[in-house]
């Protein structure tokens, strides 16, 4: 009965998500973003399994695993590169440019 | 001897370029050995033809023996054999080609014996020689072709063989790429042949032939056409002739070998090898005989006013070539291929005759440090005095070139004008050839005795100090010279006429029957008999001795002036002098168009502008533009890559969802 209003829910945060990737220029508030869509798909998840069965809830664990490990390595990432450059200003770190 | 040991003759004259060539390079002064080794090796060549020659005069074969060696070529439909063919055809020229080899290379050990380059020349003949053993005893086109192209890399070799002079090595350029027009017609010729009846094996054309074209077609007259184009490279004819005056740049015992005796002759050879397929084409063999008869007077006329002894000799060459095209194209096969043999005589003699009197000239002008040319005739005069052996065989030769009779020259010449004549009956324009013959017979007596009487005759116009030192030859030299004196007085007796005792059925025609018989079915020859054959015979004798008395009477008319004090010529001589300018006209017509087509089209826009440009650069720089327009996209800006994903996702979505 609620899975109308959770998938909405689910649709706007997985929106700020993009968004906030997209426009925002400051590493942690990217970071903070993409930990956000992740964490709207696991809403859609967990409120899909009352009419799917248990496999998403499984799922969500999961997501909740690789989200963790992604944080550490992403964090150390920004980590060394703020050593680097004394920023975490993403304008500033294109070094790959063409 | 069996003739399976017929590749000796081959072999003898390659290991001879192998042990001359090896000297050459290492030790260029062992002249000793190499003028065992050089003349050795061909007369061992010549035994065995002859051994060989004497085996197949008693028992002539009936069918062409083909003696495989190795499998050659194997591709698809193609199965050519590296294979040997002796019969009747090629054992006559086997004889002449090791017999006059022999004399030249014995007379040569004389004429070259202090030249640096020794082993390097006798390195080149012997190389020569095998190869044209090569050509002749090939039992299928693509064998031929190898010797054919052999030749004229050796031809080629030994014309520039002075190299140290531009001119020489210009000459030998020019034989060769004259030579590769040629070429191209024998190749095509030869990819239709395969095409068609699906062997290029002789053997195999002749059983073939008949039932695979149609006679007088297209397609055989195309053919011959292309066949005959590559004779007329080889045997310079009309309009590929010329290279062969220039290529008398080489050693005077290269012009007597390659140059008039054996190498040019191989277009006749070729022709009467190919005659089932020349005599099933009316059209193409109406055409051999008139570029021969053409090329005969041309040449001819070419020769009355040349003063270099060795370009006289040259314009004969050229000149009596275009009879034996007149006789083969006048399907009188047999009568031209007596000619090549009596001309193989008279010719190297005249030849190796003017290499002795150059080689007394040189030495003359040597001795005296003087610069004036050996080789002119204005600067001689007189030479009978200082070099009688040379002078009594040259004046027989003349006669015989010249068609005096008894001479050889007299048969050989009287049989291919009577063939035109009587081919005359059938196809009218024939009389037209037979008279270009005799007017060109004329002009040969003419030029002979001019040449005799400038070079042998009157004063001595050398100088009086040079004088003291001009000698004959030594016997090295006179000795092949009395052997080709005597070859060339009796050369007839291969193929009386009837006239003389009714023996033309045992000569060589009757001998080359077999080979020629199949061809003689499809286009038979008329000889006239009777009065006719009579009044011909007389009417070419009184040419002959008309053309002498007045070349004698000429020539000897007034003074001549040395070559230095010499005035210009005047009028048509002028033109004759200069050989009609064709040199200049093939110079403007074709070769500097040709070179400003390849200069402007060939390489400044189609190898600069299209290969170069397009094509090489072009493909770098569309990777570089593309490569430029990648890198646009990757600004390193993860924001614009966050938009561009989400976009394409987006989109994806959209897609899917739909």
């Amino acid at each position: 009965m609620l899975l109308g209003p959770s998938l909405v829910l689910s649709a706007i945060l997985f929106s700020i998500g993009v968004v906030g990737v997209m426009i925002r220029r400051n590493a942690i508030v990217l970071f903070m973003c993409v930990e956000l869509m992740l964490n709207a798909v696991n809403l859609s998840f967990v409120a899909l399994s009352t009419a799917h069965g248990f496999g998403g809830q499984v799922m969500v664990f999961f997501v909740m695993t690789v989200a963790a490990a992604e944080a550490a390595v992403g964090l150390a990432i920004i980590l060394a590169i703020f050593r680097h450059t004394k920023s975490v200003d993403l304008k500033n770190i294109n070094l790959l440019q063409g | 001897m069996n003739p399976s040991w017929i590749w000796l003759t081959i072999a003898l004259p390659f290991a001879g370029f192998l042990v001359n060539g090896v000297l050459a390079l290492a030790k260029p002064d062992a002249k000793r050995v190499v003028s065992l080794v050089g003349p050795g090796v061909l007369l061992a060549a010549f035994a065995v033809a002859a051994s060989i020659f004497a085996g197949l005069w008693t028992h002539p074969p009936e069918e062409p023996i083909v003696l495989p060696l190795w499998a050659w070529i194997g591709a698809g439909a193609l199965r050519v054999n590296f294979s040997l063919q002796v019969d009747q055809l090629s054992a006559v020229m086997l004889m002449v080609v090791t017999g006059v080899g022999s004399l030249i290379h014995i007379f040569s050990v004389g004429y070259m014996r202090e030249d640096p380059g020794y082993a390097r020349f006798f390195a080149y003949l012997n190389l020569f020689v095998a190869f044209m053993l090569i050509l002749i005893l090939g039992s299928s086109l693509p064998v031929l072709f190898v010797g054919w192209e052999g030749v004229g890399l050796c031809s080629y070799l030994l014309i520039g063989f002075w190299y140290q002079e531009k001119a020489n090595a210009d000459a030998g350029k020019k034989a060769f790429i004259v030579n590769r027009i040629g070429d191209f017609g024998v190749l095509i010729a030869m990819f239709l042949i395969f095409w068609t009846i699906g062997s290029l094996e002789f053997t195999d054309i002749v059983k073939h032939a008949p039932s695979a074209y149609a006679a007088g077609g297209t397609l055989i007259t195309v053919i011959t056409m292309f066949l005959f184009l590559g004779c007329a490279g080889k045997s310079a004819q009309i309009p590929l002739y010329v290279w062969l005056p220039d290529a008398m740049a080489g050693p005077t015992p290269v012009s007597a070998l390659i140059h008039a005796a054996t190498m040019v002759t191989a277009g006749v050879y070729l022709v009467a090898r190919t005659s089932i397929l020349f005599s099933m084409a009316p059209v193409s063999s109406m055409v051999v005989a008139g570029v021969g008869a053409t090329t005969a007077l041309f040449a001819a006329s070419i020769g009355l006013r040349q003063y270099d002894i060795k370009k006289v000799l040259a314009y004969s060459t050229v000149s009596q070539l275009g009879y034996m095209f007149l006789g083969v194209g006048s399907a009188a096969y047999s009568a031209g291929v007596f000619h090549l043999v009596t001309h193989a005589f008279f010719k190297a003699l005249l030849f190796l005759g003017s290499g002795s009197v150059i080689h007394a000239m040189h030495h003359a002008y040597h001795a005296t440090h003087s610069h004036e040319d050996a080789q002119d005739m204005r600067n001689m005069g007189g030479l009978s005095k200082y070099l009688p052996a040379t002078y009594w065989l040259m004046l027989l030769a003349t006669f015989a070139i010249a068609g005096v009779p008894p001479f050889s020259g007299f048969f050989s010449k009287d049989e291919i004008l009577s063939a035109a004549f009587g081919r005359g009956a059938e196809h009218p324009v024939f009389y037209v050839f037979w008279a270009f013959g005799v007017a060109a017979a004329l002009m040969t007596a003419f030029y002979m005795m001019r040449l005799m009487a400038m070079t042998f005759w009157g004063e001595n116009r050398t100088g009086t100090v040079e004088q003291e030192h001009l000698h004959e030859a030594p016997a090295i030299m006179t000795g092949p010279l009395v052997i080709l004196g005597v070859l060339s007085v009796i050369g007839g007796v291969l193929n009386l006429p009837e006239f003389v005792g009714g023996l033309s059925h045992q000569g060589l025609e009757k001998w080359l029957e077999p080979v020629l018989a199949p061809a003689a079915k499809q286009m038979p020859v008329h000889m006239p008999h009777g009065s006719t054959e009579t009044i011909l015979i007389v009417a070419a004798s009184l040419t002959a001795i008309a053309g002498l008395v007045a070349g004698w009477k000429a020539t000897l008319a007034k003074p001549i002036t040395v070559a230095k004090a010499a005035h210009e010529e005047v009028g048509f001589a002028r033109v004759l002098f200069n050989k009609y300018y064709i040199d200049e006209i093939y110079q403007s017509l074709i070769v500097r168009p040709l070179v400003a087509i390849s200069r402007l089209f060939l390489w400044k826009f189609v190898d600069q502008g299209v290969i170069d440009g397009l094509g090489v650069n072009g493909s770098g720089g569309l990777a570089r533009a593309l490569g430029w327009l990648g890198g646009r996209l990757q600004s390193g800006q993860l924001g614009l890559y966050v938009i561009v994903f989400v976009a394409g996702a987006v989109w994806l979505l959209h897609a899917v969802i739909r």
